[in-house]
């Protein structure tokens, strides 16, 4: 099935499913609560907007220098850095390094680069045991699915669930209170933290003045990975880059903020290398992975290039009407929401995942939700632009060409409403069916009736 | 003031009324009002499918008959964001490109007319009924529009207004709701039960394509709840 079809096919069940639009809709209002009290905090939220922005526009527009000036950094600590043009580089060069350590388990803490070069299915392929940490990953990799939204993995689920797949997977599930389903995840995971012989992270900023990588969570899970085993492993896309360390004072609050409506997250911690001589904990060895995989060609294209800003907060997709009834897994993406819609065509391909930017009402909640000002709608446009231009579909451009012939034309105009008028009776006749050639308007809606006199009529009849 | 009213293909077509209650606002007002006949449609079906050269055979001789116009109003946030925000882009690098800036500068959705340019918020309407006010997005995220149609319905001597506990996207969008009718359906019902749930009689909008598409869900639903242009309800008396 190609990805459209699927897109629709999971779509038209997904946006029928009523259970999941009341539970993704309960969970996104308390979301939109907190988050309006945060912003609220701000001095100026669009001020702190407009100076994020800019500060993403330095990093992104001299990413060549930031990146050199990070990886210096890293390295003079003892780190060593890694570049992947790819995501089967990147799995390899991690599947390397695991190799040479003769490690077998490896615990994650939340990573989506991850999930974009298809990490954990590579490794367990070879034999390596893979556990996410995080506990929405947690609870999704239980299920064998992706995560669900690029914050929160497993909003889809309720309690009742999550109780549910523990007693399944885990055989211990006392209650669906968050609390004790908390404790036996945690249970288990401590386990696998002392079992475990390389940690593996991603990266929320990388911090080019300083050479450190900041990773933001609330658990406290990304700590541990990064604490007990021998070996770290980071791997993060190279769009990940601030110029200074004092330009976390504005992103890690803005980061919580419009991701989860929190002040700050509970834990941010800043990784300069791995443990230094007379230090006595952190990993011996750390490995950076910085990765392209088709982000410099995002980086080429100067009217989309702010779509690299995006720090992965998922505010656009937490307000976006077509995420919230289809769903996350419907995308078939990694990043999915506006964001995806807007940059997998890039990653992935135009004709492939053009479908994305025209799934879309063109509503643009996502570009004012936008911590770091990425002008998500529009780029759908450029999107749907870039795809009519390379490869027309060729019935539609003959409508618009014939549409452009009776618009231009009051004479075709004036006789086309007319015919409209009069083919109404035979319409309401076939509404709704295969033969009515409204029908994808018509299955659900009503069309509105037309009057014999238009607009231009009564004008002309007046003057 | 002589206005050019641009009136929007389906207005012309399918929502007659909100064209003429236009027509007779701004003449009450003791401005001249002119509607070129030759104007059918901004383009913007196809310049949102993506066809732009499309887009700009219907959008360049329109612009050409805009040239000269003192004020062009309209009575759609969308079709007023086409010409206003997008013919700037879309005429960008060609001959027209300065001409579509002009217009774009002297192009103004109705509401926004009435109140900013005019200054006029009380049109002395009478209209005894509950409503609730949609945004439609390119009115609400493109021109900025917010305060003018909630000013103007608070004046109408008789309405009571209340308004929908969210701000959501109605799931129109023109071609959208026909390529992926299922999703455009759900958010129109969302919508739908936003406004149900105020208890109002009318859903009042600048945008007869948004309301086009709740009415009908509304009629398909069987539901008491009637949408109307706000230029109808600014020229009840």
């Amino acid at each position: 099935m190609s990805f459209v079809s699927q897109f629709k096919s999971l779509a038209s069940e997904k946006t029928r499913d009523l259970r999941h639009r009341s539970v993704i809709r309960t969970a996104l209002r308390s979301y939109e609560i907190v988050r309006d009290k945060r912003k609220a905090a701000f001095q100026s939220w669009e001020s702190a907007r407009q100076a994020a922005a800019e500060t993403k526009w330095e990093a992104i527009n001299h990413l060549d220098e930031h990146l050199v000036a990070l990886a210096t950094k890293l390295e003079a600590r003892g780190t060593k850095v890694h570049w992947a043009s790819n995501g089967a580089q990147a799995r390899e060069i991690i599947a390397q390094i695991l190799r040479d350590k003769k490690a077998r388990s490896i615990i994650k803490s939340k990573a989506m680069t991850s999930e974009e070069i298809h990490l954990n299915h590579a490794l367990e392929k070879e034999g390596f045991t893979v556990v996410e940490s995080d506990l929405g990953e947690f609870i999704v990799q239980l299920r064998h699915e992706p995560p669900y939204h690029i914050v929160f993995p497993s909003m889809h689920l309720t309690r009742g669930e999550i109780k549910d797949l523990f007693q399944k997977e885990l055989g211990d599930a006392p209650s669906d209170s968050p609390e004790e389903l908390t404790m036996v995840a945690r249970r288990v995971m401590r386990q696998k933290y002392i079992q475990a012989d390389v940690g593996f992270t991603g990266g929320n900023f990388a911090i080019a003045e300083t050479g450190m990588i900041s990773i933001t969570e609330n658990e406290g899970n990304a700590r541990l990975t990064a604490a007990l085993p021998k070996t770290m492993i980071t791997l993060m896309g190279i769009e990940k880059v601030l110029p200074r360390f004092s330009d976390l004072a504005l992103f890690l609050p803005m980061l919580a903020t419009a991701g989860a409506g929190q002040p700050m997250t509970c834990y941010n911690t800043m990784y300069s290398g791995p443990r230094q001589p007379g230090e006595c904990d952190g990993p011996e060895e750390w490995h950076v992975i910085l990765l392209d995989n088709r982000r410099t060609e995002l980086l080429a294209d100067a009217e989309q290039r702010d779509a690299l800003h995006c720090i992965r907060c998922g505010a656009c997709l937490n307000v976006c009407p077509i995420f919230r009834n289809v769903g996350g897994h419907t995308y078939g993406t990694t990043y999915s929401g506006p964001v995806g819609a807007v940059i997998t065509p890039h990653l992935r391909g135009l004709q492939d995942w053009k479908h994305l930017s025209n799934a879309s009402s063109l509503c643009g909640a996502c570009t004012e939700a936008c911590p770091v000002k990425i002008d998500l709608h529009h780029h759908l446009l450029q999107n749907r632009r870039n795809a009519s231009a390379s490869e027309p579909a060729f019935f539609e451009k003959l409508a618009y060409k014939t549409f452009a012939i009776v618009a231009n034309e009051p004479a075709f105009w004036s006789l086309a409403k007319k015919i409209g008028w009069l083919t109404q009776p035979l319409q309401s006749l076939v509404k709704g069916t295969a033969l009515d050639p409204a029908k994808a308007w018509t299955k659900t809606r009503d069309l509105p009736p037309q009057p014999l006199e238009s607009f231009k009529d009564w004008w002309k009849n007046r003057q | 003031m002589t206005v050019t009213l641009f009136i929007p293909c389906f207005i012309d077509a399918l929502f007659p009324r909100a064209g003429i209650s236009m027509v007779e606002i701004l003449e009450r007002l003791g401005h001249k009002v002119v509607c070129p006949n030759e104007i059918a449609c901004c383009g913007q079906p196809p310049f949102n499918s993506g066809y732009w050269d499309e887009a700009r055979t219907i959008a360049a001789p329109a612009l050409e008959k805009l040239k000269d116009a003192e004020a062009v109003v309209i009575g759609s946030g969308s079709c007023g964001a086409m010409i206003k925000k997008f013919y700037p882009e879309l005429f960008a690098k060609t001959p027209q490109a300065e001409l579509a800036k002009q217009v774009a500068s002297r192009t103004w959705e109705f509401s926004d007319f009435l109140v900013t340019k005019l200054g006029v918020t009380n049109l002395g309407a009478k209209f005894p009924h509950k409503v609730t006010f949609h945004d439609g997005c390119h009115g609400l995220r493109e021109l900025g529009i917010k305060s003018a149609p909630r000013a103007l319905l608070g004046n109408v001597s008789g309405l009571e207004f209340v308004e929908m506990k969210e701000e959501s996207c109605c799931g129109f969008g023109g071609t959208f709701s026909a390529k992926f009718p299922m999703i455009s359906t759900a958010m129109g019902e969302v919508k739908c039960a936003a406004a149900t749930e105020t208890g109002a009689d009318f859903i009042v909008s600048n945008d007869s394509s948004c309301l086009m598409h709740i009415q009908g869900l509304l009629s398909r639903q069987g539901s008491k709840l009637k949408t109307i242009h706000l230029a109808e309800v600014l020229n009840q008396r």
